[in-house]
């Protein structure tokens, strides 16, 4: 066993090796919603025909020249006497024109058809699209049904075979005016939500089903924890949620009118006045645009905060009573005086770090929360 | 020159309070050095203690993406750490690494004695050490820097007072890249006015070695990119302190202003930190392979087309911001253009290989190392250029994976290649070659066991730059393979540093030209003496010390001078007469204090900015007007120390 000979194997072990483990990494996938080689609606679909053909190629040149590397490191290796005086070749004129010519022809070639899809997915969708305008907050997502008047958080619902016209915003409070980025990579490429502008994006999905989508661009904090769903139904089971939506809340936040108007039950007693959630959320009004997310229909969401947490009692009460232990949030006590709402960035705690002014929260006060934010369908 | 030498010792101007510093060895000439060649050695360890500072903050990354829910960080540490690492392994690895370098080899490649401006050089050097402290001290006093390497207004820049990245992260960034610019900048100058005007005779521009000239390249390219980001730092710090609202669009501001200027600098960066180690592996090649540089002048011009076309490019950072069609496709053209004589000197480097007589040595398993890792990471990068496609991949693990497989697989195997090819020439030792290649095949295999998986895991969906992510995404494995692979490349990166402890004293002593080498630093001792030539060579072709040694017979082969080579005897004589006189009557510039006494002073600015404090001002003033003033009349020569 020549030192020589073997190291160019122990490489090749090494790379079969890893290789095979990485084909185990891949094998180990069981629901994985959010992958772009899985393309579920039209302009993913279209971005990964165009990115294979591509990909191939690349790949393709990438081990040529790899090989050739290797090969030339063996094949011309030092050896007393055989190739001590090797030819002193300085340059060649046609092979620099042709490893020039070469691959200036191979990306015209590339060049083509990426052009044209970069054109063909600018195009705008016909007026039957549905029109959603998308806020990106710190660190959530709303949705806004332009047409239907319905606000939700963090869940897209869209209908399968229906295009879906996005308008992409960020939030542009002084509090939370930064870059998002909206992902959902098996329906479409990602497109920044920049303060200041409006973006554009046009998805739709093939079959039902939920797609898993993550805010890309950096935004302080929490921004790993910026995830939303866009869940897909058929056209009827789509006009049904939204009728739904469009009800009023199933149990009212205030009785009475005008000066007589007062919370309507113990629950909304601790929302609306002792705990102040209203000067964030909405619990009484879908169409409504809210600070923190619109909580009228919360109880049809599967999950909440963020996407990240299955919606049950259990986490309901631990996130009503202390948000920041499941998502980091920037909540100075100071700053989350509940109103004038003043730089709180994501939900307070009610347990430590309390919002100035206000009292800490006893679980059996949240559990009554809870609860009454179950019942809201 | 020579009234001054004589009329000088009659009335020194004395208005210093420092004496002025004799000693060119020991201890204290390290503070007081203006010789570039161990300013050289001061950039390089510098540059390596903060690679192993930022090879920790990538562990730590590392171990928290381990598996799935991790807990080794909270959110708010990791987002320092990613942002940290990135500051550092460009700004203070990688910039410094390639000063180090360039700073030891540009004067002996061009045959000088020694660069432009040896004062402003150590000037330059203070300044990115105190730049790299006064960052680091964020961590000491209320927040490393937190808003990523590329620190994204509005972001960075909204106001302390909404707490949208809370405490001092980003004033220590913003001040932080101020700085290290001055420092860049004070390199990039003497670079460039000693490339340009201090060449031994005969030594054309087409004549330089490739490494000289990719480091003039880069030079240009640093000047005139530092003042962009300078710009948008005090933008940043001016929206943050003085309310101005350049990046807030809720007042009026443009977000995307600072994403142009920030890649404006930031494309042109990338290239400022991958062409020294193209300039590397380019002198590296033909050493090994016994043959010159294949297509030398296409090698060469291809570096300059690099750098011009760098700036053409940045707004392919930008492809998801909503620019349009028609520029995004202008944008993907450009990029894909810049393929080309990037590819062009990835076909030059095989054509030098080929055909040649390959010594494996460790320096030439990195340059080879090299152009494998690069030309997979150029090859992604021609993946980022169709556009569509990269609206998936950009900022996953895919850009990551690219990146590194550009800026780690280029430039740091570019580095090491570096390292094990002219240790013997800067320390007087070889090396362990032994260890060397174990360092090689361990940070090979670690890098790509690293690298590699990144691609795939940013295919299925996983973006940078989160802390955690939730199993079941198919990405558990992937990262858990990737974190391995990191602690490989800190078990290379630890072999390296032992060799280099275990070699300072038992490695075999070098030789002038152990490597047989081609150009001129090849011609004088290792170490090389203080003043660099005894006689400042004439340069008569490219690669002049190799057609010393050797020539070419009918049959285009290397052929072997007889001893005393092409240069003819009566030459020859007055070489040996010279050789006679080494060191007599050659004024080296003396060594100085106020280079460091003036960059001292500028943290203190830092400080000020950050804290907003006028208090931190008066120090550092006193420093900088005090250091200014004397660095002004003191004389760049003590005249007759040298006699």
């Amino acid at each position: 066993m020549t030192p020589r000979s073997w190291r160019p194997r122990r490489l090749f072990l090494a790379t079969a090796v890893a290789v095979s483990l990485v084909l185990a990494g891949c094998s180990e996938v069981k629901n994985n919603r959010q992958n772009a080689l899985q393309p579920k609606g039209h302009d993913a679909k279209t971005i990964n025909n165009l990115f294979w053909p591509i990909a191939i190629i690349a790949i393709v040149v990438g081990i040529l020249i790899i090989v050739a590397t290797v090969y030339f490191a063996i094949r011309f290796r030092y050896r007393e006497g055989v190739n001590d005086n090797p030819k002193q070749i300085h340059g060649n004129t046609r092979l620099e024109l042709g490893w020039t010519i070469v691959p200036a022809l191979l990306l015209a070639v590339i060049a083509v058809p990426t052009i044209s899809t970069i054109f063909d997915l600018a195009d705008q969708p016909d007026a039957d699209a549905l029109q959603v305008t998308v806020v990106g907050k710190q660190w959530w997502w709303q949705f806004e049904y332009t047409d239907a008047k319905v606000v939700t958080a963090d869940e897209l619902v869209i209908p399968t075979g229906r295009k879906v016209h996005l308008e992409l915003k960020a939030c542009e409070d002084n509090i939370c005016n930064v870059i998002h980025s909206f992902w959902v990579p098996e329906l479409a490429g990602t497109v920044d939500v920049v303060p200041g502008r409006t973006n554009e994006l046009t998805l739709d999905a093939d079959k039902p089903g939920t797609y898993l989508g993550q805010c890309k661009e950096y935004c302080g904090l929490s921004h790993a924890n910026m995830r939303f769903r866009v869940i897909a139904m058929t056209r009827s089971d789509f006009e049904e949620w939204v009728s739904e939506q469009q009800q009023g809340p199933v149990q009212p936040l205030y009785a009475g009118e005008g000066a007589d108007q007062k919370p309507a039950g113990p629950a909304q007693e601790l929302i609306a006045t002792k705990y102040q959630c209203t000067s964030c959320h909405s619990f009484d009004n879908a169409a409504a645009p809210s600070y923190g997310p619109n909580l009228t229909h919360l109880a049809s969401r599967d999950y909440f905060a963020s996407a990240t947490y299955e919606l049950n009692k259990k986490n309901l009460v631990n996130w009503v009573m202390n948000a920041p232990s499941m998502i980091p949030m920037q909540t100075e006590s100071d700053k989350c005086r509940p109103s004038p709402v003043n730089g709180c960035i994501g939900m307070p705690s009610f347990i430590e770090n309390v919002p100035l002014g206000q009292p800490k929260m006893s679980r059996a006060d949240a559990e009554q929360i809870a609860d009454f934010l179950l019942e809201q369908k | 020159m020579s009234t001054f030498t004589e009329t000088a010792p009659l009335a020194p101007p004395r208005p210093l309070i420092l004496r002025r510093p004799k000693s060119t060895t020991g201890f204290s000439s390290w503070f007081t050095t203006v010789d570039h060649k161990k300013i050289a050695i001061m950039y390089g360890g510098t540059a390596l203690a903060f690679f192993v500072v930022g090879g920790i903050e990538a562990l730590l990354i590392r171990l928290q993406l381990a598996g799935p829910n991790g807990t080794v960080l909270t959110a708010s540490q990791y987002n320092t750490m990613f942002t940290m690492h990135g500051t550092t392994m460009v700004f203070l690895v990688g910039m410094p690494l390639a000063v180090a370098f360039g700073n030891y080899f540009i004067p002996l490649q061009i045959g000088a004695r020694d660069v432009a401006f040896p004062r402003l050089n150590m000037f330059g050097y203070w300044v990115v050490l105190f730049g790299g402290l006064f960052i680091y001290s964020g961590f000491l006093f209320g927040g490393a820097p937190n808003g990523g390497w590329f620190g994204y207004a509005p972001l960075t820049s909204s106001p302390l007072s909404t707490g949208t990245l809370p405490g001092h992260g980003p004033d220590f960034w913003v001040a932080g890249i101020v700085l290290l610019g001055i420092g860049s900048t004070s390199a990039a100058i003497n670079f460039i006015v000693t490339v340009l005007n201090m060449r031994a005779p005969g030594m054309t521009l087409m004549r330089m070695p490739v490494f000289t000239w990719m480091m003039l390249v880069v030079a240009f390219l640093t000047l005139f990119a530092m003042p962009i980001v300078t710009s948008a730092m005090i933008m940043v710090f001016f929206d943050r302190n003085f309310d101005t609202t350049f990046f807030l669009a809720s007042q009026g501001g443009d977000p995307l202003l600072y994403q142009h200027l920030f890649w404006l600098f930031g494309h042109p960066e990338v290239y400022i930190l991958i062409l020294p180690g193209m300039g590397i592996v380019s002198e590296v090649l033909p050493v090994y392979s016994r043959k010159p540089l294949f297509g030398y002048s296409v090698v060469v011009f291809s570096g300059i087309a690099i750098g011009f076309l760098g700036w053409g490019v940045w707004a392919h950072h930008m492809f998801a911001t909503g620019l349009g069609p028609v520029a995004i496709s202008a944008f993907g053209l450009s990029t894909m253009l810049i393929a080309i004589p990037t590819g062009v000197k990835i076909f030059n480097w095989l054509g030098t290989v080929y055909g040649g007589a390959v010594k494996l040595t460790t320096a030439m398993l990195f340059s080879l190392g090299f152009i494998a890792m690069f030309t997979l990471g150029g090859l992604s990068g021609v993946l980022h250029s169709i556009v569509p496609s990269d609206t998936q991949q950009t900022d996953t693990y895919f850009v990551v994976a690219h990146f590194h497989y550009v800026l780690f697989g280029g430039l740091i195997f570019g580095v090491f290649s570096g390292f094990f090819y002219w240790w013997p020439k800067i320390f007087g030792r070889m090396l362990d070659e032994r260890m060397g290649k174990l360092t090689f095949w361990a940070m090979l295999i670690g890098f790509n066991l690293t690298f590699f998986p990144m691609h795939i895991v940013g295919l299925v969906g996983m973006p940078r730059r989160t802390y955690t992510y939730e199993p079941g995404y198919g990405w558990d494995m992937l990262n858990l393979l990737e974190t391995i692979g990191a602690f490989v490349i800190a078990l290379a990166t630890l072999l390296f540093l032992v060799n280099v402890i275990y070699t300072a004293r038992r490695g075999p002593i070098a030789s002038s030209d152990p490597w047989d080498g081609r150009s001129l630093e090849w011609s004088i001792s290792s170490p090389p003496p203080e003043y660099n030539f005894a006689d400042v060579p004439r340069v008569e072709a490219r690669d002049d010390w190799w057609h010393r040694k050797y020539t070419e017979d009918a049959d285009g082969r290397l052929v072997h001078l007889p001893a005393g080579g092409a240069v003819d005897d009566a030459e020859a004589e007055v070489a040996i007469v010279d050789d006679a006189h080494a060191g007599h009557g050659i004024h080296m510039p003396s060594p100085s204090f106020y280079p460091l006494v003036v960059a001292a002073g500028l943290p203190f600015l830092g400080y000020a900015a950050v804290f907003l404090n006028p208090w931190f001002l008066v120090p550092g003033l006193v420093l900088i007007l005090f250091g200014v003033y004397a660095w002004g009349l003191e004389p760049g020569t003590e005249p007759g120390t040298e006699h």
